[in-house]
């Protein structure tokens, strides 16, 4: 270990960070954190929208549950570089080229499993007698599902959400390695080019936008869900 | 205050068969407009199963159930339930609404408009004794378990609707609690003439609550009478261990001072004066026990509100009463 080493790589990164020359052009930073959260923006809202609705729909019939979130699971376990290694030849097949579709393509089965299993989750754990008396005044099953287990299932709806994005968010960098865009550049150019400052730049910055994505998503929680919900004493 | 008619219910035949058992067999009896019938019976007789076939959330295997001439099973189950009221032990008050909310419930899908839900609401607030200005606002966890179902009562009544169906709504508040709220129920019953079906397995909350009771075994309707018959006369052995071996206190329960048949050729002084003085309204039951306390065979009956002398109210009498029906 050489103290000295680790120091210069911080005042490097600093130094990467105050470079004007970072800010203009293609490469800029404020157009990398772009493309980055427009790339997860977009895998994330894809993923919702496929796994929001078989989640809930699940949850309320208590149907066909077991195998739809084994399929689920299964994208857990597939590590994200062998789902880009898949994608590759999905994409070109499509005629979709290089870059931001492969990764795209590669990252939604990444976000579909918590997105999935938590709303299947949320929905399942609503209190049965609540559900009853919805149903014996008269709601109808969407009804039931739309004002009652949604809402109620809601931060783990969201925290599912915020699980999927943050994953999204640290695994996008990989798009690099297919000559995408975002801050996956900075790390995998900086590795190439073995310009450590710019890789660390780059780490820096993902690691503060997921974390950001985190706060965001809490924020978010605080005021969409009912205060009902809160322990009693927050609630008085 | 708006006085909802209640409607008739009728049981005609009705059976409900799972593929290992029979839950409720042959199930006929007819329960008038505005009256209260307690459905009772042992774990497993079917009472809930019979009670949830009226809304619907359990299908008959056959037979009919009409309201009102009306057999349920002709109609949208959802469009049915809206103008069935339902009350649960549990409550199921919904957590993530306020109870102001929870209260509009049915109004809300029945598409009345905000000020009419809102005006109503508040009135059943009122009448089911929470104070709108402290409760509309709160959560149902902000509530104690009998305000809780005080709530659950007014979303049921929300609608005014004429049938409603209580399940054990009151068999997880603490006996204080329950018996306030049984005697609420019974003012906001007689006030809004609404038929009630209440299920419990307490036969004392069946005598106090009931204008009619169905004792259920086994799935099948073993007597169906108002509760002063029932005691008197219990259908067989079943019924008589049910209400217990002493049903004929239950019944003393039921009768007052004032409808018994007194003495009134004793002059007021010439009652014994260790002997308490009773109200009309006083229930024998009590009048008994306060006599048997005193060591007097003789008490004298007053007037509730003008005091009165009425006549004198003798344990022979009692004893007489008792004997006579039985």
């Amino acid at each position: 270990m050489d103290p000295g080493g680790r120091v210069n790589i911080f005042v490097d990164t600093f130094a990467w960070f105050t470079d004007p020359a970072h800010y203009t052009g293609s490469n800029a930073v404020q157009v990398r954190v772009f493309e980055h959260l427009e790339l997860s923006a977009l895998a994330v809202l894809i993923a919702a929208a496929i796994a929001l609705p078989i989640g809930l729909y699940l949850g309320h019939t208590g149907r066909l549950a077991f195998i739809a979130l084994n399929v689920a699971n299964v994208g857990r376990a597939l590590p994200s570089l062998a789902l880009l290694a898949f994608a590759l030849p999905i994409a070109f097949s499509l005629g979709l080229g290089l870059g931001f579709w492969p990764t795209l393509i590669s990252l939604i089965p990444l976000a579909l499993p918590p997105i999935m299993t938590n709303a299947y989750v949320g929905i399942r754990g609503v209190d049965r007698d609540v559900i009853e008396a919805a149903r014996g005044m008269g709601l109808s099953e969407p009804g039931i599902l739309r004002t009652v287990e949604a809402p109620l299932a809601l931060p783990l709806i969201l925290s599912g959400l915020r699980t999927a994005s943050v994953n999204v968010v640290a695994t996008a960098t990989l798009g690099a390695l297919v000559a995408g865009g975002g801050l996956g550049r900075y790390i995998v150019d900086g590795l190439a080019l073995q310009e450590y400052d710019r890789l660390f730049a780059g780490a820096l910055l993902v690691a503060t936008l997921a974390i950001l994505v985190e706060v965001a998503f809490g924020r978010f929680e605080a005021r969409a869900v009912s205060p009902g919900l809160r322990s009693p004493a927050d609630a008085l | 205050m708006p006085n909802a008619r209640g409607a008739t219910v009728e049981f005609r035949d009705v059976t409900k068969q799972y593929a290992d058992q029979v839950a409720v067999d042959g199930l006929s009896f007819t329960v008038p407009a505005g009256k209260i019938c307690i459905l009772v019976g042992p774990s497993g007789s079917g009472k809930t199963t019979s009670l949830k076939m009226v809304n619907r959330l359990i299908e008959p295997t056959s037979g009919a159930i009409l309201i009102d001439g009306t057999d349920v099973l002709q109609e949208d189950p959802v469009q049915l339930r809206r103008r069935i009221g339902y009350v649960i032990q549990q409550v199921g008050l919904f957590p993530h609404q306020t109870i102001e909310e929870n209260v509009g419930t049915v109004p809300r899908l029945l598409g009345w408009p905000k000020d009419r839900i809102r005006s109503r609401s508040i009135e059943l607030l009122a009448l089911v004794g929470l104070d709108p200005k402290r409760y509309a606002a709160r959560y149902p966890a902000q509530l104690s378990g009998g305000e809780r179902q005080r709530a659950g009562v007014a979303r049921a009544l929300a609608a005014d609707p004429p049938v409603m169906l209580m399940d054990e709504p009151f068999g997880a508040v603490d006996p204080i609690v329950r018996d306030r709220l049984q005697a609420e129920l019974l003012r906001i019953q007689r006030d809004q003439g609404t038929t009630v079906l209440f299920v419990t397995h307490d036969i004392d909350e069946a005598i106090r609550l009931g204008d009619r009771i169905a004792i259920m075994k086994d799935g099948k309707l073993v007597q169906y009478a108002p509760p002063g018959e029932l005691l008197a006369h219990p259908a067989n052995e079943f019924v008589a261990q049910f209400v217990g071996s002493d049903r004929g206190l239950k019944r003393l329960g039921l009768l007052t001072a004032g409808g018994a048949d007194l003495d009134s050729g004793i002059e007021r002084a010439g009652v014994d004066p260790r002997a308490p003085e009773l109200k009309a309204s006083t229930t024998l039951r009590d009048a008994l026990a306060l006599m048997l306390e005193r060591g007097v065979q003789q008490a004298p009956v007053v007037d509730d509100n003008d005091g009165r002398y009425l006549g004198v109210l003798t344990l022979a009498k009692i004893s007489k009463m008792l004997g006579s029906q039985a």
